[in-house]
């Protein structure tokens, strides 16, 4: 029997939930921010993979983790360009070109993986983590929340700069008004198009950044397919936050909460499958949808079309 | 005049019977100067150029990919076809067209009415799990014809059961159904493992699977084959609902809605509950698709086993129009490239998951050339009118 709440138990149980979480949160934090200038980007589980594997590989490659992020976050951002080019720029239908990037980014990391790496199925070390002084003696919290790997800190970091971004900056304010009312940011002598493309290749950096977490720090390798439905999962969290990032972090850190719970359970004697575990997610976004959330406010002009003088 | 005729009697005669009693000068003149006048043939032409470019797009640039992979192309889509048609190829392609005709069938039914259900994953697997699951048992205690039928209805309620919570939340709240039916479908594909898993593990095996069916009490094969009736069963259906949604009043509200769901409202129709109906309709017969292809094909049923049909099959519902008969020949090509493609693949130690690559690049293709046919007038669009338009009200 695993000795349940000593010390050493709950901060593996804390690191746990906060490694299922950055991943979806960064991964919300991107469609936030494109479902706010009225972007609807369904292709984020295609981001994900494919942030995913192409920092698997540089890392692989180069031994750096810093080096792994910002490939995987380039290499989202160039999937998401085709979203951008298409949907943004020539107005064609958000739903369909979104369900193309994720078949996209799934077929392509997983075609690569099974390429290169197939037969080889290497793993990761860990990365070091920051060891904040002082901070990182406090018992349970100090090991779990202040001596994580680099790119936690900065998740969090990007997480307040974006809220700061959208909610207290004009960029933030004409972004948004492009999904409430493009017409007006039109008016106002803003540019829809640009707005919005470089919303959803934000969207992109931050998917694919989400991406090379889950496969570097949170997994330690990269598997074809291993999100299971993560990225749509990032885009109900973006819904029910209502475009509030503090809200994103919330939930975020509940889905945590609930897969690293799942993770305890199956070490006890109870026996219970791992697809009960992954199942109840979805279920408590169902309820929420059906009880509390049944008119999610989301933008006005989310996944319509912007055409300029067209009424 | 009478070429305007023409042209008039032609857009409209696609979809519905023309009302009775001549239409006014003033229809006619609207027609006229909104249209520019084509000839039938140049009009079909448009219309197969605009189905086929994409495709054949798709094809080349997927083709160049696996040639940097290191992989002769022209080698690798003639085994394709070879494996897909040849030998006994075709008939494996044609069983394979029976999930898949009624999946994009249940998908074009919601697509009409402009509701997304992207429930088709989940749907597929929970009933075709229930199905494999029970199977055994209800073929045995009944006689063959009744125990198919009750698997059938089973299955399509099963889907229905799936696809009212998305629909009621549309209705009654407005709910995006997208999300809900996404939700939806990952709880089901969920629920389908933890039920092989569970109570209808075979536990005379290793892995984790259902009991097999006995191959007497399958589907039957048509003489001569080894192509199962659930083949015929699916062209029938396909048929059958093309003439309900082109030509029947049913059809009619769905496009209505499709096109506006105000506009249904005025139209005296109960737009609530035709979504709740359309959603109902659509995730039935997906969920047919998955006891069809159970008792005809496979017999039993694997835990973590997820074919994706709905996703490969997403872009041929639209480069069909949304026409059941016309996505017949489209899933055709489908099944011939998925079938030779997963051997070939195979063979050269390519992922299955090609596939999906050759299909994502299908809907970037079409969506383009979607733009372009919208700027120089190229045939008829892929999508009802709603999303493409809604900017240009």
């Amino acid at each position: 029997m695993i000795p349940f709440f000593s010390d050493a138990f709950l901060t593996a149980f804390v690191v746990a939930a906060l490694a299922s979480a950055i991943p979806v949160m960064l991964a919300a934090i991107g469609e936030t921010v494109g479902e706010q200038s009225g972007v609807l980007n369904l292709g984020i589980e295609g981001l994900l993979l494919i942030g995913g594997y192409f920092g698997f590989v540089a890392t692989i490659v180069t031994g750096s983790f810093w080096l792994g992020f910002l490939i995987g976050a380039l290499a989202s951002i160039i999937l998401s360009s085709i979203l951008m080019a298409l949907s943004v720029l020539l107005g064609l239908n958000q739903i369909v070109v979104g369900i193309g990037i994720t078949l996209a980014g799934t077929g392509v990391s997983s075609v690569l993986y099974d390429f290169s790496y197939g037969s080889s199925k290497p793993r990761l070390g860990l990365d070091a983590p920051w060891t904040i002084p002082f901070l990182s003696d406090i018992p349970v919290i100090g090991p779990s929340l202040f001596a994580q790997p680099g790119m936690f800190y900065v998740s969090m970091l990007l997480a307040l700069v974006t809220s700061i971004w959208l909610y207290r900056t004009t960029s933030g304010l004409r972004l948004r008004s492009a999904g409430q009312k493009p017409s007006s940011l039109d008016a106002a002598g803003g540019n829809v198009a640009v707005t919005r493309s470089l919303a959803v290749l934000f969207g992109g950096a931050m998917s694919g950044l989400g991406g090379a977490y889950l496969a570097l720090i949170s997994a330690g390798t990269f598997t074809p397919g291993m999100t299971h439905g993560m990225g749509f999962l990032a885009i109900v969290i973006a819904m029910l936050a209502r475009g509030r990032l503090l809200w994103v972090l919330l939930i975020s850190l509940i889905y945590g909460l609930f897969v690293a719970m799942g993770t305890v359970l199956q070490l006890t004697s109870l026996n219970i499958p791992n697809d009960v575990v992954t199942i109840m997610p979805f279920i408590a976004v169902m309820i929420v949808l059906t009880f509390f959330a049944r008119r999610s406010a989301l933008p006005a002009a989310l996944a319509i079309p912007y055409v300029r003088g067209a009424r | 005049m009478s070429t305007s005729n023409e042209s008039l009697t032609e857009s409209s005669g696609t979809k519905h019977p023309q009302l009775p009693g001549e239409p006014g000068p003033e229809t006619l003149l609207i027609e006229t100067t909104r249209k520019p006048e084509k000839s039938r043939l140049s009009l079909a032409l448009q219309v197969l150029i605009r189905t086929i470019t994409p495709v054949a797009l798709a094809i080349v640039v997927a083709g160049i990919i696996i040639w940097t992979m290191g992989i002769d192309p022209l080698k690798f889509y003639g085994d394709v076809i070879a494996l897909g048609l040849g030998g006994t190829g075709w008939q494996k392609t044609l069983t394979m067209m029976a999930p898949l005709l009624i999946i994009s069938l249940g998908l074009i039914i919601s697509f009409r009415a402009q509701l997304w259900n992207l429930g088709y994953n989940g749907t597929y697997l929970l009933a075709a799990a229930v199905v494999a699951g029970t199977a055994p048992d209800v073929m045995q205690s009944l006689p063959f014809g009744v125990g198919i039928l009750v698997l059938f209805v089973l299955a399509f309620a099963i889907g229905a059961g799936l696809g009212y919570l998305p629909g009621l939340l549309k209705a009654k709240y407005g709910t995006n159904e997208i999300i809900t039916s996404l939700m939806i479908s990952f709880i089901a594909i969920s629920a389908a493992n933890i039920l092989v898993k569970g109570p209808f593990q075979d536990h005379a095996v290793t892995v984790p699977q259902t009991r097999v069916l006995d191959l007497d009490l399958m589907l039957p094969y048509i003489p001569g084959t080894r192509i199962h009736i659930g083949f015929i069963i699916a062209v029938v259906v396909v048929v059958l609902f093309h003439y309900i949604l082109t030509k029947s009043s049913f059809g009619l509200k769905i496009d209505i809605l499709g096109a506006s769901p105000k506009a249904a409202t005025h139209a005296g129709i109960d737009a609530k509950k035709m979504i709740i109906i359309v959603f109902l309709l659509s995730s039935g017969m997906i969920a047919l698709a998955g006891a069809i292809d159970m008792l005809g094909l496979w017999g039993y049923m694997r835990t973590n086993w997820n074919p994706m049909y709905g996703d490969k099959i997403l872009p041929f519902v639209f480069l069909a129009r949304l026409n059941p008969i016309g996505s017949i020949p489209l899933v055709g090509f489908y099944a011939v490239l998925a079938t030779g493609g997963t051997i070939a693949a195979q063979q050269v130690g390519l992922s299955v998951d090609f596939l999906l690559i050759i299909v994502a690049l299908i809907l970037f293709f079409m969506t383009i050339i979607e733009f372009m046919g919208n700027r120089k007038d190229l045939g008829k669009s892929y999508l009802p009118a709603g999303l493409f338009t809604r900017a240009k009200k």
